[in-house]
C-alpha cells in the first residue's frame, strides 16, 4: 500500500473588478441589483462593460428587481464542500424583473427537493444580513410565496 | 481568509477570488519503500539495469526509461557538490539565516539529494565538503526527509573534484 498525503495548492488572489462590475458589486452590498442599458434599450444583468452587439462602451446603469423567473436550472443532490449551500439545491439562471438577460445563482427550495423546481417559477433573492460586495451577498434565491406574487 | 471590510459608503473595487486545489498525493511503490526506510534510519536507492546508475530516491530511470531493480542500500555519508546560501527571509521559513542548502551525492549514489547543511558557518560551505546525515531520534522520525535534521560535516578531508565531477 503506497503512502499518501494531503496536498493543497492555493492562490489567495484578490482581483480588481473594474468600474462596471464594481458598481454591480457595490449595488449588491446595498441590497440591489444593477443592470446595464444598451443602446437598443435592453437591460443586461450582470452588467457588461461593452455592448455585446455593437462593442460600444456602456455606462448607463439601472436598477432591476430582486425577484424574477428561473429560465433554466440544474439540480445538485449532493453538494460539495465549496458549494454555496450545504443542502440539495439548484443552480439556476434567473431573469430578474426588468432585466432582459438571466444571471446564474442558486435556488434553495426550502423543504422538499427537485420536484419543487420548474422552469418559469418565480424566485426572490434572500439577502445576507452582512454584505461585503460579492455575489454571495445574495445567499440564494427562494421560491416566491404565492401571496407575494404581483404581476 | 479575511478581507478588511470595505467602508459601507465606498465603491467596491476588489474582490477575493481564491483558487484552491486539494489533492491526495501518492508516494507510489518506490518512494513508499524509500520513506519507510527513512523512518528506520536507512536510505534506499535503485539501480538502473541499463545504465547501471543508482538513483536516490529510487524512481524509473529518466535516461533509459526503464524500471529500476532492487532496494539498494545507500550510505548516509556523502559529499557536497554544489550549494546555495540562503540569506533572504521568506514566508514560512524555519531556519535561522543565513543557512546552507546543498546538493549532496551520497556514497554509492549517482545523483544528488537536496538537504540542509548545518554545523558549519555558511561562509565555510564549499564544494567537496564531506557530510553525514544527522538523524532525528527514532521516535521523532516521520516518512519525510525532515527525519534527517540536516547534514553535518564529518571532519574528513574534502573530496577531490574529480571524484564527484560526474555528479554535478
Amino acid at each position: 500500500m503506497a503512502l499518501t498525503a494531503p496536498y493543497v495548492l492555493e492562490y489567495t488572489y484578490r482581483r480588481s473588478v473594474g468600474p462596471v462590475v464594481g458598481q454591480f458589486l457595490t449595488g449588491l452590498r446595498d441590497q440591489k441589483f444593477l443592470g446595464m442599458k444598451t443602446s437598443s434599450g435592453r437591460i443586461l444583468v450582470p452588467p457588461p462593460e461593452n455592448d455585446p452587439e455593437t462593442g460600444e462602451t456602456l455606462s448607463e446603469m439601472v436598477a432591476v428587481g430582486d425577484a424574477g423567473v428561473v429560465t433554466t436550472w440544474s439540480w445538485v443532490s449532493a453538494p460539495r464542500k465549496n458549494h454555496p449551500l450545504q443542502k440539495p439545491f439548484a443552480w439556476a439562471l434567473v431573469k430578474l424583473d426588468g432585466a432582459d438577460t438571466a444571471m446564474l445563482h442558486v435556488v434553495d427550495v426550502g423543504e422538499g427537493g427537485m420536484e419543487k423546481m420548474s422552469t418559469g417559477m418565480r424566485v426572490r433573492a434572500r439577502w445576507k444580513a452582512e454584505r461585503i460586495g460579492h455575489v454571495t451577498d445574495v445567499a440564494c434565491f427562494e421560491p416566491e410565496s404565492p401571496q407575494a406574487v404581483t404581476r | 481568509m479575511s478581507e478588511p471590510k470595505p467602508k459601507q459608503d465606498e465603491p467596491i473595487k476588489r474582490m477575493l477570488a481564491p483558487v484552491r486545489l486539494e489533492f491526495t498525493v501518492s508516494a507510489g511503490r518506490d518512494k513508499t519503500a524509500f520513506l519507510g526506510a527513512i523512518i528506520e534510519g536507512r536510505i534506499l536507492g535503485g539501480r538502473c539495469p541499463s545504465c547501471r546508475k543508482v538513483y536516490v530516491p529510487p524512481r524509473g530511470c529518466p535516461t533509459c526509461g526503464v524500471e529500476m531493480v532492487g532496494d539498494i542500500p545507500i550510505s548516509d555519508h556523502g559529499v557536497v557538490t554544489t550549494f546555495c546560501t540562503v540569506s533572504i527571509p521568506f514566508e514560512g521559513q524555519t531556519m535561522k539565516l543565513p543557512y546552507v542548502y546543498a546538493s549532496i551525492v551520497l556514497d554509492g549514489a549517482d545523483v544528488p539529494i537536496f538537504h540542509l547543511v548545518d554545523g558549519i558557518d555558511a561562509k565555510d560551505a564549499r564544494m567537496g565538503l564531506r557530510v553525514r546525515a544527522d538523524w532525528r531520534p527514532p521516535a521523532e522520525r516521520k516518512p519525510t526527509m525532515e527525519s534527517i535534521r540536516a547534514f553535518v560535516p564529518t571532519g574528513e578531508p574534502d573530496a577531490a573534484f574529480d571524484t564527484y565531477k560526474e555528479h554535478l
